[in-house]
């Protein structure tokens, strides 16, 4: 690992026009991922993270979205580019996996020719060593038959078969990041576990970095290196898996890991009372105020920054100090 | 729209969900939705002008559309005759406000009709399904595979010309539209759980069909029926073209376009200005019925 | 795909039938006694009784039909009483101008749509996007013989750009077959046009809202294949369907074209045998028209199954 970030993301704000209102989705949102590492960002549905991921790409349509900030790939500004040039980059130095994997394949192309086309794209080289390629890459992700299988179209997978196909049409042009939005979450939790098991294999065999999105804090403390949590549109704590588990020092993150289902005989699953604000009813001072269960006046009137707690740990909470209640 | 059974009898549609139905003041909030498109008001704007100059005719015309000479024949439009005459002399304003009548009763009356048969027909074969189902939709796709206007000539011959020979023909043209989408309709909801209860609440298969069924498929038909009568109109406008219509001089859209064919060059007025008419409302219906499409039924919201 | 095929052969040859009853019954239920018009002034008593014979008309009903029906399928219509000509013949011989305007139609239909509703998709709520649907309400409401009086008016009479009638075979003289299908051709496809537009937008909007048109940017794919093959190919099945389901409107429209343009086609055909009360005519050509729309429909169907590999590949 190099010292210089892979992926460095500061300020990143996403906001879309409707009906003459501007709503912030995501709200200067900063963070950085190093060569090889796998980083998780995790939060309930809508704090963010799946629009956080998409910037990154670019691919989030702009009128109405307005993306700010900068994501820079080793120097370069992806904000700034233009098409073209994001294209180049998209699927070569940064893929991305999404959701629901039968969907994110074209129903009238076979899978072979798709496989393909992602390589295509950006290597140069002959077509019958790629087409050679292609099956490689389908055997190395669990497709049985990959040579006839290459034939087929994207109704004839399973959604576990079809991730994998993702996967490797992700990783077919070795990129420095692969993003996954929640991968598995459509998946059964028997095939989720070797889809995640396929990813870190992969990713660790050619030193790409991954950027797991989930709202799944299991699945996060199993892959992930290290953890962004997100709230109403705001990264509010960030800390190596183990200091999050050990000591997590957000009221938010703690009440996540309450909620973990727990081997042991406890009696009730953990909830966290309220529900996450919407975008048009954000409170002010702290997003989480309301919800908190030590929450003080201060917190309702000022927004807490990010401030490191200790190294690689940063929290968004006026009241957090390591390991405080 | 979720609705709840009521076992007692009676139809009550309530509301379970926060979306109130259409018949528990969800009127006005559709209105509002539907106001918002500015095509779909210019249709219902047409259909009330339509009406208005159906039902007004003698108090609009500035002329007895029948009578002969009250005018030069072939002149162009002028002060005396704001759309000018035709070639027997007759003021074309008065002929095109009276032709509204028999456009409005044909596109209502035949629609209706069509409706009446083909929604029963589809409920009957939607509810029931098995064999009553497979003949009555093979049915339905002999009469589709009859393009309109054929089939209209073909009754024709057997019934004879005038109005309404022509609304039977267009009526029973449009049989199996209706059908269709009625039955396709009544497949999904027959499936839903209030039907089921009532079922096993011991309600008869034609009860359930009339209190709990129908009042569910309603929109879309209601888009169906407002989309058809344009149809109607325009295969009446072409009956009439062919010479097959109500017989001269009977003020008709269609015919007055055919007779002004041959002075196109001298006189276009005759034949432009009924076309005028006819395209107007032909217009306004179809953006009305977009408009309550895009309002009643909510699978099709783009 | 093979069970598929099957079912909707099995499908259309049940519609076929229900369609020859329908119309034997239609043919049944016209006014007036065939045979003494055929015999006009022969008419004697004998003459009468003997024809009767001659045409089955003495035997039950169902042997009528069965009769009737294996007359038809012999390709045998009966012969015409104006044209003493068989009426298979004459019906062939129409069929022909309507089959090319039909199809001289449907190109000139998508020519107009496709790219109006590929540029109203991809610049959505914009001046193209209302003006081009626009467009397409205008056009698709206007009744056919009214838009085609129109083009002669503007493109005949006062341009003199195109002739305002006739109609030559295109295997016997191309260009001038062309030339003289231009106007009738527009007046029959801006009709399609006008239904097919709004169609290819609103599919293709859908098409492009979904996963795999991301999933492919997010490979890398640029912008222009992205629409033009990614989406286009998706989005562009559905409208085949449309094709088949507005098949008997269009013939309906070629029937009024005709007339306009004096075509001589099954249009032309149809209404002088009713005015002048031909049955056997009528009959010939209503089943023509029910034959055309029913394989029409067969073919879109197969080609459908064809074109969605979920269907084709089972």
């Amino acid at each position: 690992m190099t010292d210089a970030p892979l992926l460095d993301v500061r300020g990143l704000t996403v906001e879309f026009e409707t009906d003459g209102e501007r709503l912030r989705a995501v709200d200067e949102v900063s963070f950085a991922v190093r060569g090889g590492e796998i980083v998780g960002l995790v939060g309930e549905s809508g704090a963010g993270k799946s629009l956080t991921s998409e910037a990154i790409l670019g691919l989030i349509p702009c009128p109405p979205g307005r993306v700010t900030g900068e994501v820079r790939l080793r120097e370069r500004n992806l904000l700034a580019l233009d098409e073209a040039a994001l294209a180049r980059i998209r699927g070569k130095d940064i893929a991305m996996i999404f959701q629901n994997p039968t969907a994110s394949l074209n129903p009238v192309f076979r899978v072979g020719d798709q496989l393909h086309e992602a390589m295509a794209l950006h290597l140069a080289e002959p077509r019958p060593t790629l087409r050679a390629r292609a099956v490689e890459i389908l055997t190395r992700v669990g497709i049985p038959s990959a040579a006839t299988r290459m034939r087929d179209y994207p109704h004839q997978f399973s959604g576990g078969m079809a991730q994998r196909v993702m996967i490797g049409m992700g990783m077919s042009c070795v990129p420095s990041l692969l993003i996954a939005d929640e991968p598995t979450t459509a998946l059964d939790v028997t095939i989720q576990a070797q889809v995640l098991a396929l990813i870190r294999r992969l990713a660790r065999e050619s030193g790409t970095a991954v950027l797991l999105v989930s709202h799944d804090l299991g699945i996060i403390s199993q892959m992930c290196d290290r953890v962004l949590v997100m709230y109403a549109g705001r990264v509010v704590e960030e800390a190596s898996i183990a200091t999050v588990f050990r000591a997590p020092a957000h009221p938010y993150t703690r009440a996540l890991i309450d909620c973990l289902p727990r081997t042991e005989a406890t009696a009730q699953l953990g909830t966290i009372v309220g529900v996450m604000p919407g975008l048009r009813a954000l409170p002010p001072g702290c997003r989480f105020h309301p919800r908190c269960p030590i929450a003080e006046p201060r917190c309702t009137k000022e927004t807490p920054a990010l401030r490191a707690l200790g190294s690689g740990h940063r929290v968004a909470c006026h009241l957090a100090s390591n390991g405080a209640p | 729209m979720a609705r709840q059974l009521d076992v007692e009898g009676g139809f009550a549609p309530q509301a379970t969900t926060a979306e109130p139905t259409l018949a528990t003041g969800g009127l006005r909030r559709w209105w509002r939705r539907f106001a918002r498109n500015r095509g779909a008001v210019f249709g219902l704007g047409v259909l009330l002008l339509i009406v208005v100059m159906s039902v007004f005719a003698p108090v609009l015309a500035p002329h007895d559309p029948l009578a002969q000479g009250v005018g030069p024949p072939l002149q162009r439009p002028s002060l005396d005759h704001w759309a000018g005459t035709d070639s027997f002399g007759r003021d074309l304003l008065s002929r095109i406000i009276y032709g509204a009548r028999i456009a409005l009763v044909v596109g209502v009356v035949s629609v209706a009709l069509a409706m009446a048969i083909g929604v029963s027909l589809g409920l009957a074969a939607g509810y029931y399904g098995g064999w009553l189902d497979i003949v009555v939709m093979r049915a339905m796709d002999a009469l589709f595979a009859f393009p309109i206007i054929i089939l209209a000539i073909a009754m024709m011959a057997i019934m004879g010309f005038g109005v309404v020979n022509v609304i039977i023909a267009v009526a029973v043209g449009f049989i199996a539209p209706f059908a269709r989408v009625t039955r396709a309709d009544v497949l999904a909801v027959k499936e839903e759980p209030y039907v089921e209860a009532a079922r096993l609440a011991g309600v008869s298969g034609p009860a359930i069909i009339v209190r709990h069924v129908l009042p569910n498929v309603l929109a879309p038909i209601i888009v169906q029926a407002a989309l058809r009568v344009s149809g109607a109109i325009i295969t009446e406008a072409g009956l009439s073209f062919l010479g097959l219509g109500p017989p001269p001089p009977t003020p008709v859209w269609g015919s007055m376009i055919a007779e002004g064919r041959n002075f196109i060059v001298m006189a276009p007025h005759v034949s432009t200005f009924p076309g005028i008419a006819l395209m107007l409302a032909i217009i306004g219906l179809n953006l009305l019925g977009d408009g309550l499409r895009d309002t009643l039924d909510p699978r099709l919201r783009r | 795909m093979l069970r598929f095929v099957l079912s909707r052969f099995g499908q259309t040859v049940a519609v076929l039938f229900m369609a020859s009853v329908m119309i034997f019954a239609i043919m049944r239920l016209i006014p007036g006694d065939p045979v003494l018009m055929m015999l006009g002034d022969d008419f004697t008593q004998d003459a009468y009784q003997r024809m009767r014979t001659k045409l089955g008309l003495d035997r039950s009903i169902v042997v009528q039909y069965v009769l009737w029906l294996g007359n038809v399928l012999r390709g045998d219509f009966g012969d015409s009483l104006l044209q003493h000509e068989r009426v298979s013949i004459l019906v062939w011989d129409a069929l022909v101008p309507t089959f090319v305007l039909v199809l001289a139609s449907l190109v000139v239909g998508m020519l107009i749509s496709v790219p109006s509703g590929i540029v109203a998709a991809m610049r959505k709520d914009s001046a193209w996007d209302y003006g081009s649907m626009g467009f397409a309400i205008f056009v698709y409401s206007m009744p056919a013989f009214w838009k085609g009086i129109l083009l002669i008016w503007i493109f005949s009479v006062y341009l003199g750009w195109f002739p305002a009638m006739g109609y030559v075979a295109p295997w016997k003289d191309f260009a001038d077959a062309v030339w003289k299908l231009v106007l009738p051709a527009l007046t029959l496809g801006t009709f399609f046009s006008g239904l097919v537009a709004r169609i290819i937008r609103s599919s293709l909007l859908e098409v492009l809202g979904a996963d795999y048109i991301k999933a492919a940017r997010a490979k890398g794919v640029r912008q222009a294949a992205l629409v033009y093959r990614h989406a286009l190919s998706n989005a562009l099945i559905p409208v085949v369907t449309v094709i088949g389901l507005q098949f008997g409107a269009l013939l309906g429209g070629a029937v009024l074209t005709e007339t306009v343009f004096s075509i001589p086609g099954m249009g032309r055909l149809t209404v002088n045998a009713i005015l002048n009360r031909d049955y056997a005519v009528v009959q010939g050509t209503i089943l023509a028209g029910v034959l055309m729309v029913v394989l029409v429909n067969l073919a879109v169907d197969l080609t459908y199954a064809f074109l969605n590999p979920k269907i084709r590949v089972a």
